[in-house]
C-alpha cells in the first residue's frame, strides 16, 4: 500500500517537474527543435476585436499577397468598388483573385511598399466609410456542391495559406492523379512566440473552424482528419474537443516546442511519417492546412465571404495595450497600433508575422496582407544584437536543428564561398525556421549564409536546365 | 566559459588543500598568467581584439595547472601557458579554429621536455616528493616483474583514499563529476562525452582485469587514478575539439577510453588521457563527416511511401 502511495507522489512530482518545464514528454512532437520563451500572456486572454475602418481611410491592397503569379489589376482610378468585389484577376493556376477589404473609390493603381521595402503593383482604395457588400455574392449549401465546385469557391474567394506562407488553397487540395491523400492535419500549433491568432480563433469560433474542415475533407476525401494544438493552449484544445465530438475530427494536443508548426515537423508530430526530403507533403499522404485557413474556407463556401479579412495578434514589449485583432486586408501597420493604444516607448523594430519566421517591416505605413498572423514592436534595446563572436563548435546548432542539417558547418563552407560543399552538407533541406540562429551562443546569424546558398544553388540550377 | 571554471573550483580547492596552499596556488597562478598573457600579446601584436575576458584562456590555464605538479617550477607553469595558448590556439586562428584541446598541448610539450619535473610528484597532504604516481608503479613494477608485486599491491590500498604520490583518489573523482553533472544539468556539455569515455575505459580494463588480475589492475583503479575524470568531464568535451553530432560524440568518447586503456596498459607512458583525447582530437573532423545525421525525409522507413528520384 504505501508502496504503491510513494511511487503515485513520484509521478505526480515527476509530472509537475515537466510541466513546470513545458516538456511533458507523454505528448506527440518531433525531433530537434528548441522551446523559446513564449511571450503569449501578453494576449492570449484578449477577446478579438474589430480593428475599424472609417471614412477617407486609405486602404493599400497588393496585388501579390500570395505565393504564385501576382493578380493582374481589373479596375482603373476613379473606380467604385464594393467590399468583397474583385479588383484584381488571377494569372495562371497557382494564382488567386485579390478583393477589395470596403466599399470606396480606387484613388491609385501603383506599385506602393510592400513589408520587405519593395514597391509591388497594389490597388489603392479609399474607404467610403459605409462598408457595403457586394450583392453578388452569395453562399451556398456545401453538402450539395461537387468538390472541384468547392474548389472553385475557394479559387473564387482568394483563399491563401493563413499561417503566414500565403501558398493558395485550392492549388494544395488539388494532389495530382494517384496520389493518395489519407489525413488532413489542421495547424492549430501556433509555435511561434507572441502569437495567439489561432489561439482565440480556435476558442471564439470553433464551429467555424469545425465546419470548414469538414468542408475540406470532403474536398480531399479522406477519413481522417487531426488538429494539432500545442498544450500551451489548454482552452482552445478544450474547445475544439468540444466542438469536434462525433464530427471525425481528431484534436492532438502537442508538446511545446518550436517549429512544431513548420508543415514538415507537424505531420511527424501527429502521424510519425516523413516528408520525403525534396517531396511536398502529399508525398507522405498528408494535407496540412492552417485552422484560420479552415475558417476563412467555410466563410467562403456558405457564405460566399472572400478573404479581405483575418485575424492578427498585435503584440510586444513596445505595444501599450497588446490585443488579437480582426483586420481588413490593406489596413496600414500604424492604424492597427494606434488602435492598440499607439507604441510605448523607444520602438527598435516592426515584425510582420513571429518573431522566429517573420519579416521586419521597414515602416509602419506599410500595409497588412493575409499572411500577416501579427503585428510586433519590440522596443530598442530588446532587438540590440551582441557582437558576432567565433564558433567554438558547441553542436547546439545541430541538435536544435529540425531538418537534422549540421548548420554550422554549413557556415564554415559558405564564408569561404563553397555552395557545393553546402549543397553537399544537404542545405536545400533546410526549412528556414531560424532555430539555429536563435540558439546559437555566438550569435552568428547561421540562417543568412543557409538563404544566400539556397538561392545560389537555385540559380545553379536554374542555369544548367538553360544549357 | 566561466560557468566551467566555476565547475572546476571543487576540485581546485580539493586540490589546493592536498597538496599545499602556497605551491598549489602559484602553480594555478602562473599557469593562468602565462595563458593570459599569451592570449593578450598575441592579440595586441596582431592588433586584434582583445578576447581575454571571454574566460577561454583562464579555464585553460587551471585545466593546464591541473595537469602538472603542484611542486613544478614557476617558469614551467609559465611557459606552458604560453604553449597552450600560442601552438595549441593562436596560430591556428584562435578561439573555434584549433585542432587540439590548447591545455593538453601545453602538457604534453612541457611532459616531453620536461620528463623528470613534470613526474616528480608530492605526496597529498605530507607534501612528500616521490617520483611514483599510483600509475606509474604500476607500470614499473609490470615492466620489472611481469606482474603487479605484493609491495606495490600494498601501496595501491591506500589509492582509493588518495595515498600516493599526484594522487587525490576518490574524492577528487567525486569532485570532478560533480562539477561535470553540473555542466551536464546547465546544459553546457551532454553527457555522451564523459558516459562514453569513462564506460568505455571501465569495460575494457574489466576485461583485461578479468583474464589476468595479477598483470593488469582493476578497473576502480583507473577509474580513480591519473587525469581520467578530469579529461572525461572536461578536457575530451571541450566544444571546439569534439564532435558536433550526438552520435559522433559517443565514437569520441569510446576512442579515448579505449586508447587510454591500451596505452595505460601498453603504452611507453603510465598515463594516457591527455595522448588518448588529443589523438581523438586530430579524429574528430573525419568523425564528424562520417556521423553527419540523416537528413529529415531522407529514408522514409515506415508506410513505404518513398517517391522515386528522376
Amino acid at each position: 500500500m504505501q508502496v504503491q502511495q510513494v511511487k503515485e507522489r513520484s509521478k505526480a512530482f515527476v509530472n509537475l517537474f515537466r510541466q513546470h518545464k513545458g516538456m511533458n514528454m507523454e505528448l506527440k512532437t518531433f525531433k530537434g527543435g528548441l522551446h523559446p520563451p513564449d511571450n503569449k500572456r501578453w494576449s492570449e486572454k484578449k477577446a478579438i476585436e474589430v480593428c475599424p475602418v472609417a471614412e477617407g481611410d486609405e486602404l493599400v491592397i497588393h496585388l501579390s499577397q500570395h505565393i504564385g503569379a501576382p493578380a493582374e489589376a481589373c479596375v482603373q482610378k476613379g473606380d467604385k468598388v464594393l467590399k468583397g468585389q474583385v479588383i484584381g484577376t488571377p494569372k495562371g493556376f497557382v494564382s488567386v483573385p485579390i478583393h477589395a477589404s470596403t466599399s470606396g473609390e480606387v484613388i491609385a493603381v501603383e506599385p506602393r511598399l510592400d513589408t520587405a521595402g519593395n514597391k509591388t503593383m497594389a490597388v489603392v482604395i479609399k474607404a467610403d466609410g459605409k462598408d457595403e457588400w457586394d450583392p453578388n455574392l452569395s453562399g451556398a449549401d456545401p453538402d450539395k456542391l461537387m468538390p472541384q465546385e468547392l474548389k472553385d469557391r475557394i479559387l473564387a474567394a482568394g483563399i491563401v495559406g493563413m499561417g503566414g506562407a500565403t501558398f493558395p488553397t485550392h492549388v494544395k487540395l488539388s494532389p495530382p492523379e494517384g496520389k493518395k491523400i489519407d489525413y488532413l492535419i489542421l495547424n492549430g500549433v501556433e509555435c511561434e512566440p507572441y502569437l495567439t491568432a489561432d489561439d482565440r480563433l480556435m476558442q471564439e469560433k470553433p464551429e467555424e473552424v469545425v465546419e470548414g474542415i469538414l468542408i475540406l475533407k470532403r474536398i480531399l476525401g479522406v477519413e481522417k482528419a487531426v488538429i494539432g494544438i500545442e498544450a500551451n493552449k489548454p482552452t482552445a484544445i478544450e474547445t475544439m474537443q468540444k466542438a469536434c465530438e462525433g464530427k471525425g475530427i481528431e484534436v492532438c494536443p502537442l508538446q511545446l516546442k518550436y517549429p512544431q508548426g513548420a508543415e514538415k515537423q507537424l505531420i511527424y508530430a501527429v502521424t510519425g511519417r516523413e516528408v520525403p526530403s525534396g517531396g511536398l507533403p502529399m508525398d507522405c499522404g498528408c494535407v496540412v492546412q492552417n485552422v484560420g485557413t479552415a475558417a476563412a474556407v467555410n466563410a467562403a463556401v456558405r457564405r460566399g465571404i472572400p478573404l479581405i479579412e483575418r485575424i492578427a495578434t498585435v503584440s510586444g514589449s513596445a505595444v501599450a495595450e497588446p490585443k488579437n485583432l480582426l483586420i481588413k486586408i490593406g489596413q496600414p501597420i500604424s492604424k492597427l497600433v494606434e488602435f492598440c493604444g499607439g507604441v510605448k516607448g523607444e520602438l527598435g523594430k516592426i515584425i510582420q508575422g513571429g518573431p522566429m519566421m517573420g519579416m521586419a517591416a521597414v515602416s509602419m505605413d506599410v500595409p497588412v496582407t493575409r499572411g500577416t498572423s501579427g503585428i510586433l514592436l519590440f522596443s530598442e534595446g530588446e532587438v540590440i544584437r551582441a557582437p558576432e563572436g567565433p564558433c567554438v563548435r558547441c553542436g547546439n546548432c545541430v541538435r536544435a536543428c529540425p531538418a537534422f542539417i549540421m548548420p554550422t558547418e554549413i557556415a564554415f563552407q559558405m564564408r569561404r564561398g563553397k555552395v557545393d560543399e553546402a549543397e553537399k552538407l544537404n542545405v536545400m533541406d533546410c526549412i528556414e525556421c531560424g532555430s539555429c540562429t536563435y540558439i546559437c551562443p555566438a550569435q552568428i546569424p547561421l540562417l543568412q549564409f543557409f538563404r544566400q546558398a539556397k538561392s545560389a544553388i537555385r540559380a545553379n540550377i536554374a542555369k544548367r536546365k538553360k544549357v | 566559459m566561466w560557468e566551467v571554471i566555476g565547475a572546476l573550483c571543487p576540485c581546485c580547492l580539493l586540490w589546493i588543500l592536498s597538496f599545499g596552499v602556497q605551491a598549489s596556488c602559484l602553480t594555478i597562478l602562473f599557469c593562468v598568467l602565462g595563458c593570459v598573457l599569451a592570449e593578450a600579446g598575441w592579440e595586441l601584436i596582431r592588433k586584434q581584439p582583445i578576447t581575454v575576458r571571454d574566460g577561454s584562456a583562464v579555464m585553460t590555464g587551471i585545466l593546464l595547472a591541473l595537469n602538472v605538479p603542484p611542486n613544478a617550477a614557476w617558469w614551467m607553469a609559465l611557459l606552458g601557458g604560453f604553449v597552450a595558448i600560442i601552438i595549441g590556439k593562436q596560430v591556428f586562428g584562435g578561439l573555434g579554429c584549433n585542432p587540439f584541446n590548447p591545455a593538453l598541448v601545453g602538457r604534453t610539450v612541457l611532459l616531453i621536455s620536461f620528463p623528470v619535473q613534470m613526474t616528480t610528484w608530492v605526496m597529498p597532504r605530507t607534501h612528500e616528493i616521490t617520483s611514483a604516481t599510483p600509475l606509474s608503479a604500476v607500470k614499473m613494477a609490470v615492466g620489472l616483474h611481469g606482474n603487479i608485486t605484493p609491495e606495490v599491491q600494498a601501496q595501491l590500498s591506500g589509492v582509493f583514499y588518495g595515498g600516493l604520490g599526484g594522487q587525490l583518489g576518490v574524492l577528487s573523482a567525486l569532485a570532478l563529476i560533480a562539477g561535470g553533472c553540473w555542466l551536464i544539468y546547465r546544459k553546457i556539455i551532454t553527457w555522451h562525452i564523459p558516459a562514453s569515455f569513462i564506460g568505455s575505459a571501465f569495460v575494457l580494463s574489466s576485461i583485461f582485469w578479468l583474464v589476468d588480475s595479477s598483470k593488469y589492475p582493476s578497473p576502480l583503479f583507473h577509474m580513480v587514478t591519473g587525469g581520467l575524470m578530469l579529461g572525461a568531464f572536461f578536457m575530451a568535451t571541450d566544444w571546439v575539439t569534439s564532435p558536433l553530432t550526438p552520435k559522433g560524440m559517443v565514437v569520441f568518447g569510446i576512442g579515448c577510453g579505449v586508447l587510454t586503456v591500451l596505452i595505460r596498459l601498453f603504452g611507453g607512458y603510465p598515463e594516457g588521457v591527455a595522448f588518448s583525447i588529443l589523438l581523438m582530437n586530430s579524429a574528430t573532423p573525419i568523425i564528424d563527416r562520417l556521423t553527419m545525421p540523416r537528413k529529415f525525409g531522407a529514408m522514409p522507413k515506415k508506410f513505404g511511401l518513398v517517391t522515386k528520384k528522376g
